[in-house]
């Protein structure tokens, strides 16, 4: 029994810790590849901001695009964080602690490319900080600032909180080697850590602190970002119901997003004995219940909506239903709604291809809800023009930097994997230790090996 | 926790230290959050259209507005010119190419017909753009004027979505001008050459008012149509007759465009077709495309739908006429 324990310690630091220690050349490929794309969309950039945005498809009417819906969408992806890393804490859930820093290390990277997207959408970059020196309370977007900030700021101290005895495990490890940078790094990062129980008592109580602040901060976030839509007079945006909606899809975007994310670190970080088809499962039933709670919340946004057709409100519904932005409404549903609840419910083998394939369906679906909600709403004429709409297509730029955005949350997750164990190493130890001292331990080793097996083969 | 002998250590210190910011910061609140910014007192340049002088007419407080008499206003369809309030408009502020600050739409009449409705910046007194902006560079100037200040402007667009009448517009790159805008003063009265990456609109010719002239718009009506107005001293003047304005209001059956959004425009208006100068409500007879000497800001200066595009190739239109 102490020898299995032991073997799967040690398994799991050898599987963990690996990415810290070797660059495959497959690995730096691949982050060339992607430093590629956002090289691209520099470039692209570069090119806005000598032009201006007369640069982007956008035009006096359909002011806002591609930028801004992708801003809602990275903001939507972000909120896996607060829902895998923080509920799921509370609530003492055991089986989320391989997905905890999954979870976070999304969030980060989700957030930082939201707000690259807010930036990149300024006509004059060059005065974000009049945002602090004349920001005024009053306005919606600096509601949206102060959000996100906060988020993004207690989002990475809950990812940092509970890495630190991951630093001090790299730490000592890097002792034995003669890397020095990297040795005072990781004595920087891990601010002392001894392991002492004083120490863990602390640690424990800011992550709890930090778990219970992290989701009205979340819920705050997503709210603020639909209040930017929801304070104004136009059809489709002008709806008390829009905030929630946000947050529930947000989640829901959030939690496809990772199990896409999961996925991907199982293959290529050959996590197969930790993140199992029970946490895809675990996952995926947070996911159907999402999927119906967002499916009640958009058809009571529409319903109530269609019932009296204002005028505005008819003709941009007869856009969405049938008119021009017909197949983009109708992909929306399918993607997100219709696939993915006969994925998610249709418990057939193999569970995880379907999943994956489920939860990458769902963020297709979800980012052309965005584009849904933010460009036909701006394409309704508002003034008497024999309801003449106005047009919308991104150009070349728009394309290359919201595509530089994708390959940029792809990259700071990759890079991120040298930096730190994906999985939090040092608790998943002391959960097995754990287990093993209470005597679970055959329950814990029988857990896991069917599943070796079935992959192993 | 040990006894200290009632030292303060260094937890407690930064914790009382943190609580006393706290305190201060709650009670200083009400001041610095729910200082609504109005007229804009910090803002300087809210005061800028002031004249130097204080002779008294002219430092009035006013409250200006614009009754536009949709009876007499034919698009100028009769005299087969191009809408003269938006040309002028435009003539006189260098308005780049694309952006009709005040701009004729064709409405459809009850019972069939249409009629023509020049559309300024309503000024309105509860501005949605007003209360989204998140740096207050668009505010209320003293006379209730929405002015915006383009050397504060980070260009998000936030008050072109929330405005219900599309009354804004954004230089969406650099604007090719005429030489001679260069010689203009700028100002957020008289925003003259219009800087890229803002937003732009109406802005009443505030310039003009306190010096007793009117706007671009109404001097430039070749039909004497638009009213400038002021509410304080209840008082209207299209240039050639003065009317008293509350009289002139109740009884022409004057309304505002979309009142029930609650945004309480100061532009009125007064029903009509244009049937004082003779144009039948089933006239057919369309608006002609104003005419715009010099480059804009505008999409169609773009350079293409793709890196290998030339110039020109892909054009767009915002409201082809």
């Amino acid at each position: 029994m102490r020898a299995a324990a032991e073997s799967y310690t040690r398994r799991l630091e050898r599987v963990s810790l690996a990415p810290l220690w070797n660059t495959s050349t497959r690995y730096r490929l691949f982050v060339f590849f992607l430093l590629a794309i956002v090289a691209w969309g520099v470039y692209a950039y570069v090119v806005q901001l000598r032009y201006g945005l007369a640069m982007t498809g956008m035009n006096d009417q359909v002011n806002w695009g591609f930028y801004i819906f992708n801003f809602v969408f990275w903001i939507g992806v972000s909120h896996v964080g607060a829902l895998i890393s923080a509920i799921l804490r509370l609530t003492n859930a055991g089986w989320r602690t391989p997905l905890t820093r999954l979870g976070e290390l999304i969030t980060i990277s989700a957030l930082l490319i939201g707000a690259a997207m807010i930036i990149v959408d300024m006509g004059r970059p060059d005065r974000l900080l009049n945002l602090l020196f004349y920001g005024r309370f009053q306005s919606p977007l600096i509601w949206d600032v102060i959000g996100v900030a906060t988020y993004l700021t207690g989002s990475l101290i809950y990812l940092y909180l509970p890495t630190i005895p991951d630093f001090a495990m790299i730490r000592d490890r890097l002792r034995r080697t003669t890397s020095t940078i990297k040795l005072k790094l990781y004595t920087f990062l891990a601010v002392g850590w001894r392991g002492t129980p004083e120490q863990k008592a602390r640690l424990d109580k800011g992550v709890k602190i930090m778990s219970v602040m992290i989701i009205p901060i979340a819920v705050s976030v997503h709210t603020v970002v639909a209040f930017v839509f929801a304070m104004t007079l136009r059809p489709g945006w002008d709806s008390t119901v829009l905030a929630p909606n946000f947050v529930i899809g947000a989640l829901f975007s959030g939690m496809s997003a990772l199990m896409v994310v999961m996925g991907a670190f199982r293959k290529f970080c050959h996590l197969e004995e930790y993140i199992t088809p029970k946490h895809f499962k675990n996952i995926s039933y947070l996911a159907i219940v999402l999927l119906f709670a967002y499916f009640y919340f958009v058809f009571v946004e529409y319903s109530t909506v269609m019932f009296k057709f204002r005028l505005e409100e008819k003709e941009l519904f007869t856009l969405l239903l049938v008119g021009q932005s017909a197949p983009w409404f109708w992909l929306f549903f399918t993607c997100a709604f219709v696939l993915p609840s006969v994925l998610l419910l249709w418990q057939r083998e193999p569970t995880i291809p379907r999943l994956v394939i489920a939860g990458i369906l769902v963020n297709i679906g979800m980012w052309v809800k965005r584009f849904v909600i933010v460009v036909p709403s701006m394409e309704v004429p508002l003034m008497p023009t024999d309801f003449h709409f106005a047009t919308y297509m991104p150009s070349w730029v728009e394309i290359s930097i919201v595509a530089a955005g994708l390959a940029g949350f792809i990259l700071l997750l990759t890079l991120s994997a040298k930096i730190m164990p994906v999985m939090p190493f040092v608790e998943m130890v002391e959960e097995a230790e754990e287990k093993h001292a209470e005597g679970k331990e055959e329950k814990h080793v029988q857990e896991q090996h069917p599943v070796r097996r079935r992959q192993g083969v | 926790m040990q006894e200290k002998n009632k030292k303060i250590n260094r937890r407690d210190f930064l914790k009382r230290t943190a609580g006393a910011v706290g305190l201060v910061a709650l009670a200083s609140t009400p001041f610095a959050v729910f200082n609504r910014v109005k007229g804009a007192p910090d803002n300087p340049l809210a005061t800028e259209g002031k004249p130097d002088n204080n002779a008294s007419a002219k430092s009035k407080v006013r409250a200006w507005g614009m009754v536009i008499d949709l009876r007499k206003c034919d698009g100028c369809v009769t005299i087969g010119i191009s809408p003269a309030c938006t040309q002028t408009c435009i003539n006189g502020h260098f308005a780049p190419k694309g952006q009709e600050w005040i701009q004729v739409y064709k409405a459809e009449l009850p019972g069939g017909g249409s009629s023509f409705m020049p559309v300024p910046c309503f000024q309105c007194e509860n501005a949605p753009c007003v209360n989204v902006c998140p740096v207050a560079a668009t505010y209320h100037n003293e006379d209730g004027v929405v002015l915006v200040d383009h050397k504060r402007c980070i260009g998000c667009r936030f008050c072109m979505s929330a405005c219900p009448y599309h009354r804004r517009f954004f230089n969406w790159g650099t604007v090719e001008l005429p030489p001679e805008a260069a010689f203009a003063e700028y100002s957020p009265l008289y925003p003259v050459p219009a800087i890229k990456g803002t937003v732009i609109k109406c802005m009443f010719c505030a310039h003009f008012l306190h010096d007793g002239k009117l706007p671009f718009c109404v001097a430039g009506c070749p039909m004497k149509a638009i009213y400038m107005c002021d509410f304080n001293e209840d008082v209207a003047s299209n240039g050639v007759e003065v009317v008293i304005l509350s009289r002139f209001l109740r009884e022409n059956n004057a309304y505002r465009y979309k009142e029930d959004l609650g945004t309480q425009p100061r532009v009125w208006y007064i029903p009509g077709h244009g049937e004082q100068f003779g144009r039948h409500a089933n006239d057919t007879r369309e608006l002609k495309p104003v005419n715009v000497p010099w480059g804009g800001a505008t999409p169609d200066q773009r350079l293409g739908l793709w890196p290998w595009d030339k110039p020109d190739t892909w054009t767009w239109e915002a409201n082809p006429k």
